[in-house]
């Protein structure tokens, strides 16, 4: 299962190293959401500031989407999916696979609008380990939920719209407990944050579970 | 009612209707239930606007939780419905079960409507506006939207398989989800303010002939419940029936042409079971209307 996964995961990270999408149209679309905030919230009263923890994460849950959506538009064409399902992989492999590749390229945007918020909203980070801590089991959650929905739209025609309708009250709670647990560390009050930290470790395994679970009949019907 | 395991394809046009079977969604014992849940609903309006009287805190908007209750409880219901059905149809295959799901997420996504739409009246009079970030407000909108996205899914234009398929892992994950995102609307309301708005609502002291009308709304509501999931049901199951009719009519139509040079007898267009249902699926996942 975990050769599988990492071999999914290769394919799908060096199909973006060479395509460059991901750099070249989802981070630039990401640091737009950073700017476009700006502009609806008058960066002068420093609403930019305070509201900082709920913006960076609504622009990573934004920019996220367009990572799914795109590893899901690469095995929809040439018959890419019947290709996986042939190919022998185990299910859960492959969940585990596109979850990473997705996991690792969320990482990296989640890093550069860390330092897009820092720089244009002018925000102190405080609070590390919390931080860290809250980064990783979000992002978890976040790439695997997003797998398994993501592989329910997939092959659909209206997969576009269809998957952030089912995703994003799913992904509500990760949008509320990642943001609290930023607010809780960059006030200085990292005790406040952790039972959140704890919310985002439970949505990630019961995710990662039903992925796991979940993949293989999904893959084989459609 | 059985579990044919006949399968059907996306749509039910263009297809004859079947011959012999039911023609009304209706029937004997359906129509008793009409009426009596009709006559429990003239009586739930007698006792809620005329026979209860005004509340001393909440005035004459009381009324309206006769009604807003009994759906938030019954849309729950639907909801466990929806996922008890989702993992039947998985683990067992059982149709039966993924159709009972589809009609009671359509129901519950009725009734959680209806729960928003009496809350936000109730709420206007006694808190002065229509919403406030509570912890059931919120979590019942997510349902509401997580809802229409079980629906968005089962109704799309796919092979049956494929969207009962699709369908029944959300439908399934909809219960956990529902629980998840009620715990985190609920610490995160309970950081920012103490006693939930609900603290004066039912439960709190109401008696006699308010609670009769309560209890009484619950039943009534039970009884449109058990109505419309009937006949959704058996609508489901029709529809689902005479798209399947359809297409074993067209194979069994083209295995007559195939086979007429050996001069086997055309296969009847009647029983859909005829077809060995491998064939079918198969027949059915290339049609025009499957994705990918």
């Amino acid at each position: 299962m975990w050769h599988d996964a990492m071999l999914v995961a290769g394919k799908d990270l060096r199909l973006e190293v060479r395509s460059r999408v991901a750099l070249n149209q989802i981070v630039p679309f990401a640091l737009l959401v950073l700017v476009l905030f700006a502009f609806a919230l008058d960066p002068d009263r420093g609403l930019l500031e305070r509201a900082t923890p709920g913006l960076y994460w609504v622009a990573v849950l934004f920019s996220g989407l367009l990572a799914l959506q795109r590893a899901f538009t690469v095995e929809a064409a040439d018959g890419n999916r019947d290709a996986l399902r042939l190919s022998g992989l185990d299910p859960a492999g492959i969940f585990l696979g596109k979850a990473m590749a997705v996991g690792v390229q969320l990482l990296v945007l989640e890093v550069l609008l860390g330092i897009g918020v820092a720089v244009l909203y002018t925000t102190q980070f405080a609070g590390w380990p919390l931080l860290l801590a809250t980064v990783g089991v979000a992002t978890v959650g976040i790439a695997a939920a997003g797998t398994l929905y993501g592989v329910l739209a997939a092959g659909l025609r209206v997969r576009e719209t269809l998957l952030p309708l089912l995703l994003l009250p799913v992904l509500a709670p990760v949008l509320i407990g990642s943001t609290r647990a930023f607010e809780a560390a960059l006030a200085g009050a990292p005790a406040e944050g952790w039972p959140w930290v704890g919310l985002l470790a439970v949505f990630a395994v019961l995710y990662i579970l039903a992925g796991v679970l979940g993949f293989g009949p999904l893959l084989e019907e459609s | 009612m059985t579990t044919q395991s006949n399968a059907t394809t996306s749509r039910p046009g263009g297809a004859t209707a079947p011959e012999a079977g039911p023609t009304s969604t209706g029937s004997k014992a359906t129509r008793a239930l009409g009426i009596l849940a009709l006559a429990a609903v003239a009586l739930l309006v007698l006792l809620g606007l005329w026979w209860t009287p005004a509340d001393v805190i909440q005035n004459e908007s009381v009324r309206i939780l006769y009604v807003h209750v009994p759906a938030a409880t019954l849309a729950y219901l639907g909801c466990f419905l929806t996922s008890l059905g989702s993992l039947m149809y998985l683990w067992k295959k059982s149709r039966w079960w993924e159709l009972v799901g589809y009609a009671a997420a359509e129901i519950a996504a009725i009734f959680t409507a209806v729960t928003l739409v009496t809350g936000m009246l109730w709420g206007r009079p006694t808190w002065g506006v229509f919403w406030v970030w509570d912890a059931r407000l919120t979590s019942t909108a997510m349902l509401m939207l997580l809802l229409l996205g079980y629906l968005a899914v089962r109704r799309l234009p796919a092979d049956y398989h494929v969207r009962a398929q699709r369908a029944s892992i959300i439908g399934l994950l909809l219960v956990p989800n529902v629980i998840i995102v009620r715990q985190s609307v609920q610490w995160w309301r309970t950081l920012h303010q103490e006693a939930s708005l609900f603290a004066d609502g039912p439960g709190a002291t109401i008696e006699g002939i308010m609670l009769f009308t309560l209890v009484f709304g619950f039943v009534t509501f039970q009884l449109i419940f058990a109505w419309l999931l009937v006949h959704r049901f058996r609508l489901a199951w029709l529809e689902e029936q005479v798209a399947g009719q359809g297409l074993t009519a067209a194979i069994a139509e083209r295995r007559a042409e195939g086979r007429s040079a050996s001069g086997a007898a055309p296969a009847p267009i009647a029983p859909p079971p005829a077809v060995p249902s491998e064939l079918v699926h198969r027949a059915s996942t290339t049609g025009p209307e499957v994705a990918s």
